[in-house]
């Protein structure tokens, strides 16, 4: 009956031995109870089962027909180089192939990654408490969009920088529309937020929370003084989207004032990877620990008084509260903040400092080569920007995007306004940049 | 597993790095020309180590930690079944690792959504999925979305109201309650099932639908699945299936046949890929034919998380459409082996067939008497992990005080499950005859039990320098 599948142990013994135990005489008696009907008697529409070489070589030919392009773009992915630690560690199967770490006393591990993950991310954006991880920026996003709504009772308003992300006001729209919640956006000014169209949407009242870039999707770092009294006079909670790589230089959510800090732990080593697995992370000020969604690991001390590490505060989450939790959230991206918990321990304040300043001598060389090739003007001159930037392009964008893909460059996404957009990270060298220049000016 | 009690903080030593970047030139300009008012006034504390110091400290924190490939791992409604390594391989390809999220022309790309989305579809019986959700929760919130998508584009505008059976995974009310619905509970009846008596009165055209998960927590088949499904459809609601417990009905039953409108498969149970200690999952959500139009929700920021999926679609190839008609099969068995090798010795309340998964009701003797007090669920639970086992789902669901819910998947063999058993038996046994055993353990884990109150009531949730 069986024909030996290598995930399968089971032999024809086996099965006979096991079934007699039960009283049943075939497989097909354990689904006696599902309706004759239900019982799917087609052949299904699958290919024929795969040897591992096969699989393997399927995967190849693949993987073959996708262009490999140098990746010059960002808009909220970005290509920073990955250690070769890293993946060693996140492929040791103790981690790996480990659940949620519900059984603390063999989960002292990934518990203990998860509490230095959230002393990362707390001492990267001076916020007190952080989660142990979300699906990516943008539902952090929209889970501070919700926790703002949670937090002001009646309230039922959330102002979103224009400047965000596309794919953070989305995901932020989605999630509110369900909740019955309104998002207005707050204009730009400059390729910044503008402080005076926030006064105006504070004005109108209602607003529960805002939500605003720390370096935005035109690469700018904002200026956010002045925020959070106009946010906090309004009684609504502050919230900065930041690039976690970049706050190892930018000014700290904390310093702005915020009470969240959210965001994508991808610029910190992870693999871009057509957009997943990443991992969203959430940081607040002390005053709204227990509204945060998601898990949070805790230190306690085990009976020898060792110190040990559970999973804690767990009345806000939905296996206890069921529809009163803060949050749906119970699988989270675990795995991945080990991926960037490995890399910042890696990396350490000098190499966080060293990336910064790559990306930021090496972008700003490409911004002055691209523009003395007569095919971009300038759009935010004053502007400072620290691996991004926008220009207008005065040749057709698409022209632009084809050559440079013809080349080997994945480069000059557009943005809304129809500008075209770059980014350098450390992994792109000068002579990369030069040929890219090249391959626009040939 | 051995206690190590370092935090990578308490390694740091200034000017240590495990960074192997070079310096930016010295005449260029770096982010010391970004004006102070932008830039943070002290740098991150974070620590100073070399490469040498990360891999043994994180070597030694997973030492620490039990996996699937540690040992049998009988978690309810988690389906801890055996993750294949050529799927790692495959994810981390850099043809795949190096894509860019928003390029497109990347036909190799195109072929793994395709071909995952038909096989999955063959699978269940929908007609097309949405790979955006990163988790199971993730999907049902989706799938809820759609639901609702799909009522609001009729003008049907007051279908607010959503039913979740008491038995449901708290994250189907969740899910529900982001969602902005209504949660209407329908109690389950003393067969453990559904009741369709409870359930009629509750339908009317304020119901958007109902949330069901067949077989449900208890391991059991809901057989009036097709009674049920009549009723809502009748009332004008749609079905929506909780894809954790998919895996008995893989290659024998499909939700799509039983009248199910959408659902969501968490492919980091059902088809393989790792837990990874939490995440990253995956949580695609397939829809009948005439949702289809509703698939577009955006809730996550580019593609799904594609390096999920890539694991997934190679485990389903290397299945085929041969293997896959014993997946299902084979974890039923070996869930109802467990059952009836275990049932004199822990109570049973249910005693039909289960499908992957069963719950018992504490044990049978648990060993209290005149002044001495029993062993619990959580004290079996403990003792399970001395004897290099990880424990069942516990106290879970909520139907029975003591529950204890096993499931041991189709990767375990029959010599995996005696032994198993074995120890269930005798722990059963130290409780009958000194409860304090159990109530003492894990005696052999890296530590014993820790004080969760003092974590709850005195939270310390990030290292601080002393």
């Amino acid at each position: 009956m069986m024909a030996g599948f290598q995930y399968f142990p089971h032999t024809d013994s086996d099965i006979q031995a096991m079934l007699k135990r039960i009283g049943v005489k075939s497989l097909d008696d354990l689904y006696a109870d599902v309706p004759e009907e239900f019982i799917y008697k087609g052949e299904y529409d699958l290919p024929d089962a795969m040897t591992e070489q096969e699989v393997r070589e399927f995967f190849e030919g693949l993987a073959a027909k996708n262009p490999r392009l140098k990746v010059f773009a960002g808009a909220g992915a970005y290509d920073h180089y990955t250690p070769a630690v890293i993946p060693y560690i996140t492929q040791r199967s103790e981690f790996l192939t480990a659940y949620t770490p519900y059984q603390c006393e063999i989960s002292q591990g990934t518990l203990r990654y998860i509490f230095e993950y959230q002393s990362m991310i707390c001492t990267l954006t001076g916020m007190d408490v952080s989660n142990a991880s979300m699906y990516d920026g943008p539902t952090a996003a929209a889970e501070s969009m919700r926790m703002s709504v949670a937090q002001a009772k009646k309230k039922n308003t959330v102002l979103v920088s224009s400047t965000l992300h596309p794919q953070v006001r989305g995901v932020v729209r989605t999630y509110a529309e369900y909740s019955g919640v309104t998002v207005r956006e707050i204009a730009s000014c400059n390729g910044q937020t503008s402080i005076c169209s926030l006064e105006e949407l504070m004005q109108e009242g209602d607003v529960a929370g805002v939500i605003v870039p720390s370096v935005n999707r035109f690469g700018i770092i904002e200026d956010l003084a002045g925020f959070a009294d106009i946010i906090h006079a309004g009684k609504a909670l502050f919230t900065v989207y930041c690039d976690p790589s970049a706050l190892a230089v930018v000014k700290t959510p904390a310093e702005w004032g915020a009470d969240v800090a959210v965001g994508d732990g991808q610029p910190l080593g992870i693999p871009l990877c057509y957009g997943g697995p990443y991992v969203g992370f959430m940081a607040c000020r002390k005053d709204y620990m227990r509204k945060l969604p998601g898990r949070i690991v805790g230190e306690t001390r085990d009976r020898e008084g060792r110190r040990a590490y559970v999973l804690t505060l767990q009345a806000r989450e939905q296996h206890i509260r069921r529809e009163k939790a803060t949050s749906n959230i119970c699988s989270n991206e675990s795995l991945m903040a080990l991926w960037v918990t490995v890399y910042l321990s890696l990396m350490g304040p000098e190499g966080m400092r060293r990336v910064n300043d790559l990306c930021y001598q090496r972008s700003h060389y490409l911004y002055s080569r691209l523009l003395g090739t007569g095919k971009f003007e300038a759009v935010f001159p004053d502007a400072v920007f620290l691996k991004e930037f926008v220009l207008k392009p005065l040749v057709p964008v698409r022209d632009l995007q084809q050559r440079l893909s013809d080349a080997g460059f994945f480069a000059a996404l557009e943005t809304e306004e129809g500008y075209v957009s770059f980014c350098v990270t450390e992994k792109r060298s000068i002579a990369d940049i030069d040929a890219l220049v090249n391959a626009l000016e040939s | 597993m051995k206690y190590y009690d370092k935090l990578i903080f308490e390694l740091s030593r200034e000017g240590r790095t495990g960074c192997s970047l070079p310096s930016k030139c010295d005449s260029c300009a770096g982010t010391d020309a970004i004006p102070a008012g932008l830039r943070r006034a002290q740098p991150a504390a974070l620590p100073e180590v070399s490469e040498p110091d990360v891999v043994r400290h994180y070597t030694a924190l997973s030492q620490m930690n039990f996996g699937v490939d540690s040992g049998f791992y009988p978690l309810g409604s988690c389906t801890m079944k055996y993750n294949p390594k050529i799927n790692e391989e495959i994810a981390a390809m850099p043809a795949f690792a190096a894509l860019h999220p928003l390029q497109n022309d990347l036909p190799g790309v195109q072929a793994v959504y395709e071909g995952l989305d038909r096989a999955l579809a063959a699978i269940t019986g929908m007609k097309h999925f949405t790979f955006k959700p990163c988790a199971g929760a993730h999907g049902e919130l989706t799938g809820l979305m759609i639901i609702r998508e799909y009522h609001m584009s009729r003008g049907d505008m007051k279908r607010t109201r959503i039913i979740v059976p008491d038995s449901a995974h708290g994250t189907n009310p969740a899910s529900a309650a982001v969602c902005g619905l209504e949660i209407v509970e329908v109690k389950s009846n003393a067969g453990g099932l559904v009741s369709v008596d409870d359930l009629k009165p509750l339908l009317d055209d304020t119901v958007a639908g109902i949330m069901m998960t067949n077989p449900n927590t208890l391991g059991l088949f809901e057989k009036d699945i097709r009674e049920i499904a009549r009723l809502v459809h009748d009332a004008g609601g749609l079905l929506y299936y909780d894809g954790a417990n998919m895996n008995p009905l893989i290659g024998t039953v499909r939700p799509g046949d039983m009248g199910f409108d959408v659902m969501h498969l968490n492919l980091h149970k059902s088809f393989s890929t790792p837990h990874g200690g939490g995440g990253p999952g995956s949580g695609p959500v397939g829809v009948c034919e005439k949702l289809v139009p509703h698939l577009g929700v955006n809730v996550s920021g580019f593609n799904g998380n594609f390096g999920v999926m890539l694991r997934a679609y190679a485990y389903i190839l290397m299945l085929g459409r041969q293997n896959v008609k014993l997946c299902g099969k084979l974890a039923t068995l070996g869930a109802n082996y467990i059952k009836e090798s275990l049932k004199d010795v822990y109570r049973l309340p249910l005693t039909q067939v289960c499908k992957h998964e069963f719950v018992f009701d504490g044990l049978t003797h648990d060993g209290s008497c005149e002044g001495r007090q029993g062993a619990t669920t959580l004290d079996v639970a403990k003792r399970l992990l001395d004897y290099g086992y990880h424990a069942p789902t516990i106290y879970f669901p909520l139907l029975f005080h003591q529950a204890i819910m096993i499931e041991p998947t189709e990767t375990e063999s029959k010599e995996t499950l005696d032994a198993f058993i074995g120890v269930m038996r005798r722990i059963a046994d130290e409780a009958a005859s000194d409860p304090g055993i159990l109530q003492g353990a894990p005696h052999n884990t890296p530590v014993s039990r820790p004080d969760e109150t003092t974590a709850a009531r005195n939270p310390i949730l990030k290292f601080q320098d002393a």
